[in-house]
């Protein structure tokens, strides 16, 4: 006998995200309209450009950073464990791997494989101290990993770019660009335009499906085996739970947090993968922020593998919508960050709402079962 | 008489249960009336009702004869009725004093909080009820019996007409009982009324007035102490006999399953909590632990499962030292665990039951296999545990938290029991559940005890800790004061111990 239906968790479970989507749609209609422009126009055009194959790849590549992201911060939480710190834990560990990278010769796949692991030890030793900092001296990760991220932004990368920067190395493409010593083609992941044009047609404008997005779904399966499947995953999910319960478990509290930091940080290692991978070394402009989203993704998605993929893409559409909104100016662009901010708060109210319909289902279902028995 | 309080008719609903159907209610002014049933009897959701702390679906209340209509505890509190809540409502990080005067400072004419005016008033409502306890410690250190204590002199200090006490004696010893009822029969002479939540007969018996009978949320009987009998109380309650813990013959076998040696325990304030302790428990044998909650019972529990080190002393676990042990090494090597607060210490709420039965469990068999959970063999145990300890639930998928007090207790008691520990600690195995699970629990204990394992025993139920017990022993500051043969031994003896007015040790 199962208690609730398959149809009425999918249900209850599916309500919440879907009522978030639909609110901030009225939201920014009702913005949109505030501001003298046509929702209707704004959103044909946002999707126009969406079914495009360029803009989709645009959407993938955007995506695929966002994800890792979303899975770092998802196992803090996992952990009760708040890493504000994803941002920083990048951006360092993200020009380290892509000054080494760029220093050792070793063949193709070891080469990418350094690269990688020298982006995860970074990211878990960065984050792994907050964790440290908590076990020995209490330290509230919240504010050590907000602090740690000023250290890392804006002293600690600001000064390796310049220490590290190439001698006037300049991408082919943008020659204007200048960063850390470019990686030789054996460090670099191969692109996966390959599938893509097979699969549809050939890609115009010179877009690439960045190769990141396999390790991204390599990231999105082992998050979920590991939490889901093995006993480490048990132990980390019940000290979230409840620490006390976990302690006299045998679960040890402070080991589980300094480890559950380190592969939170490991994972956001990864997240600076798809640019550096992208034009082969760590420029002095990166792309920043993809930290901070990645917090509100794993909170859309509720942790969970699958769901961050769907807050990841709907992240990623908003974002690359923005550029088309400003292209086309149906509307501000700034609208995109509306829709984002008003997604979050509004996901946050209804998964609140969903959570006690769901507890109370459960309790009347339990409470028949005990007449029923 | 006039009545302070009448109920008439009230009914709440949960989803899926009807906690309070139609109880009718008549408390005379001035009277001390007792409220009897099991647990789940509805009794807590009545008194929440009463407090209006939940709104009732149906009915009416009257209080002083006037019908009344509060919006929140706080215009019950302006009408003159208090509550001295079961689960305590303190604030953990404020000071006794702050948290008696929260919600009613007295000020000074600046605004400021006047507390030599409050520490005054504290003073003298606690002394003339001879509850004695810092006005300047922290909550977060007091014990649960201090907690108590602090949550009645909160009420008495607002001036309470209406008192309303939930379960008041669940973590007192007989002598603290007897000077509780000498407390309430003075506010009675005074001219207050109290209304008590009691599930002892014998108390009930001694201080009720009028004792009201609840079964499965229903008014059953309102009768006067002197027309019933304990029995007739607990047929009224349960509707058959009442069983007992009582253990028949001895099965206590030569090898020392459990050696504690010097254990001392010292806290973060570098007090002595647990003072050079020294037991044995051989397998098949129930040491009992007595004392008044916050004689360092906890801390030896806890230093016995490796959750607080031990400062000083040895901890041996079937011959081997275990002293500097993790607590899984410990859980591996065959200790099992009963927390005194299954919330806190025992259960994971959001998580399913397969999931909550392999905590402390899930380095072994069948919940794991090397590093990889198997979720088969675990909902499969869970199954079993379902089976044989009887917890009354849809399937193993639920979480937690849809469980009664009672059947998440028998959870805990099951995935421990099936683990075949050859040491049991438990901590207040059977608080907070009704008599049937309570009985459940007892026989799965004796069971086990036949079967070789050693138990501790922590518990506040005094005729459970005697029923139990093969020898028991009473902690008092830390220290054990006193070992005696539960065979000899009243309930009125160990209290006496308890409290050290008896300070002799009997062997």
């Amino acid at each position: 006998m199962k208690a609730i239906p398959l149809w009425k968790r999918a249900s209850l479970l599916l309500a919440a995200p879907v009522a978030a989507l639909i609110f901030s749609i009225l939201m920014s209609s009702i913005v949109l309209v505030l501001s003298g422009s046509s929702p209707l126009r704004a959103y044909a055009d946002m999707f126009e450009h969406a079914s495009r194959l360029e803009t989709m790849i645009d959407i993938l590549n955007r995506a695929t950073p966002l994800y890792i992201a979303g899975v770092a911060a998802a196992i803090g939480f996992r952990m009760n464990l708040f890493n504000i710190g994803v941002e920083g834990q990048y951006l360092l560990a993200a020009i380290v791997a892509a000054h080494l990278g760029a220093m050792v010769t070793l063949t193709p796949v070891l080469h990418v494989t350094f690269i990688m692991l020298v982006a995860m030890v970074v990211g878990a030793a960065y984050s792994g101290f907050a964790g440290l900092l908590k076990v020995t001296r209490g330290v509230n990760e919240v504010i050590s990993t907000i602090m740690l991220n000023a250290i890392a932004i804006s002293g600690l990368v600001a000064y390796l770019v310049r220490l590290w920067q190439a001698g006037g190395a300049i991408d082919p493409g943008s020659a204007q660009q200048v960063g850390t010593t470019p990686i030789p083609e054996s460090g670099l992941l191969p692109d996966l335009n390959v599938v893509v044009e097979g699969l549809f047609r050939e890609l115009r404008q010179g877009k690439e499906l960045t190769g990141v997005l396999l390790v991204a779904i390599l990231v999105g399966v082992g998050y979920h085996v590991l939490v889901n499947r093995t006993r480490f995953g048990f132990d980390l999910r019940a000290s979230g739970i409840n620490p006390f319960a976990a302690n006299v478990g045998g679960v040890p509290p402070k080991r589980m947090v300094v480890a559950a930091m380190a592969l939170s940080g490991a994972i956001a290692g990864l997240v600076g993968l798809s640019e550096i991978m992208h034009i082969g070394f760590f420029p002095a402009n990166p792309i920043k922020g993809l930290g901070f989203t990645g917090i509100a993704v794993a909170l859309l998605g509720r942790n969970h593998p699958l769901g961050i993929v769907f807050a990841a893409l709907i992240f990623a559409f908003l974002d690359v919508s923005s550029g088309v909104l400003q292209f086309t100016g149906a509307a501000s662009r700034e609208i995109v960050v509306i829709m984002q901010g008003v997604i979050i708060l509004a996901a946050v109210v209804a998964y609140e709402i969903a959570r006690r319909a769901r507890e109370k289902e459960e309790a009347r279902a339990a409470a028949e079962a005990m007449v029923a028995v | 008489m006039a009545l302070a309080i009448e109920l008439i008719g009230i009914t709440k609903r949960f989803p899926g249960v009807v906690a309070n159907d139609h109880v009718e209610l008549k408390v005379e002014e001035g009277e001390i009336h007792a409220i009897c049933g099991e647990n789940g009897a509805g009794k807590s959701t009545l008194m929440k009702v009463l407090y209006w702390m939940l709104q009732a679906d149906e009915g009416t209340m009257n209080v002083f004869g006037q019908e009344v209509r509060f919006a929140s505890p706080t215009e019950a509190i302006g009408a003159g009725i208090g509550m001295v809540h079961q689960h305590f409502m303190l604030a953990d990080q404020l000071t006794v004093l702050e948290n008696v005067i929260l919600g009613a400072e007295p000020v000074h004419a600046l605004g400021l909080i006047d507390f030599d005016e409050a520490k005054d008033h504290l003073k003298k409502v606690a002394e003339s009820y001879g509850l004695f306890i810092d006005p300047d410690d922290l909550v977060e250190e007091l014990e649960v019996g201090e907690r108590q204590r602090v949550e009645i002199i909160k009420v008495l200090y607002r001036g309470a007409k209406i008192l309303i006490l939930d379960e008041p004696t669940a973590v007192l010893v007989p002598q603290e009982v007897e000077e509780l009822f000498r407390n309430m029969r003075d506010l009675k002479k005074d001219g207050a009324t109290i209304l008590f939540i009691d599930h002892k007969l014998d108390e009930v018996l001694a201080i009720a007035d009028t004792i009201t009978v609840l079964r499965q949320g229903q008014s059953v009987a309102t009768v006067k102490p002197d027309q019933v009998t304990a029995q007739d109380l607990a047929e009224l309650m349960v509707g058959s006999e009442l069983p007992t813990p009582e253990t028949t013959e001895s099965t206590v076998r030569d090898e020392v399953a459990l050696e504690v040696s010097g254990l001392t325990v010292i806290d973060q304030d570098e007090r002595v909590i647990v003072d050079d302790v020294s037991f044995r428990v051989r397998r098949g044998e129930v040491l009992g632990i007595a004392g008044v909650e916050g004689n360092g019972q906890t801390e030896l529990i806890e230093a016995v499962i490796g959750t607080s080190p031990a400062a000083r002393g040895i901890v041996t676990l079937n011959g081997a030292d275990v002293t500097r042990a993790t607590v899984r090494h410990r859980r591996e090597q065959g200790i099992g665990y009963i927390p005194q607060d299954r919330h806190r210490e025992g259960l994971l709420l959001p998580a399913p039951l397969w999931e909550n039965a392999a905590l402390g469990h899930q380095t072994q068999q069948p919940f794991s296999k090397g590093i990889w959970m198997d979720r088969q063999g675990a909902r499969q145990r869970t199954e079993d545990i379902r089976r044989e300890f009887d917890v009354r639930t849809p399937d193993v998928d639920v979480p937690a938290h849809a469980l009664s007090g009672g059947n998440q207790q028998k959870l805990i008691v099951g995935r421990e029991m099936m683990a075949e520990p050859s040491v049991l600690l438990a901590a207040h195995p059977t608080r907070g559940i009704d008599v049937g699970a309570q009985a459940a629990v007892w026989e799965d204990i004796k069971a086990a005890r036949r079967a070789g394992m050693a138990t501790l025993l922590v518990s506040a139920d005094l005729d459970e800790l005697i029923g139990l017990s093969d020898t028991i022993v009473v902690m008092l500051r830390g220290r054990i004061v006193a070992t005696l043969d539960p065979a000899t031994v009243t309930p009125r003896d160990l209290g006496a111990f308890m409290t050290g007015a008896t300070s002799a040790g009997a062997a």
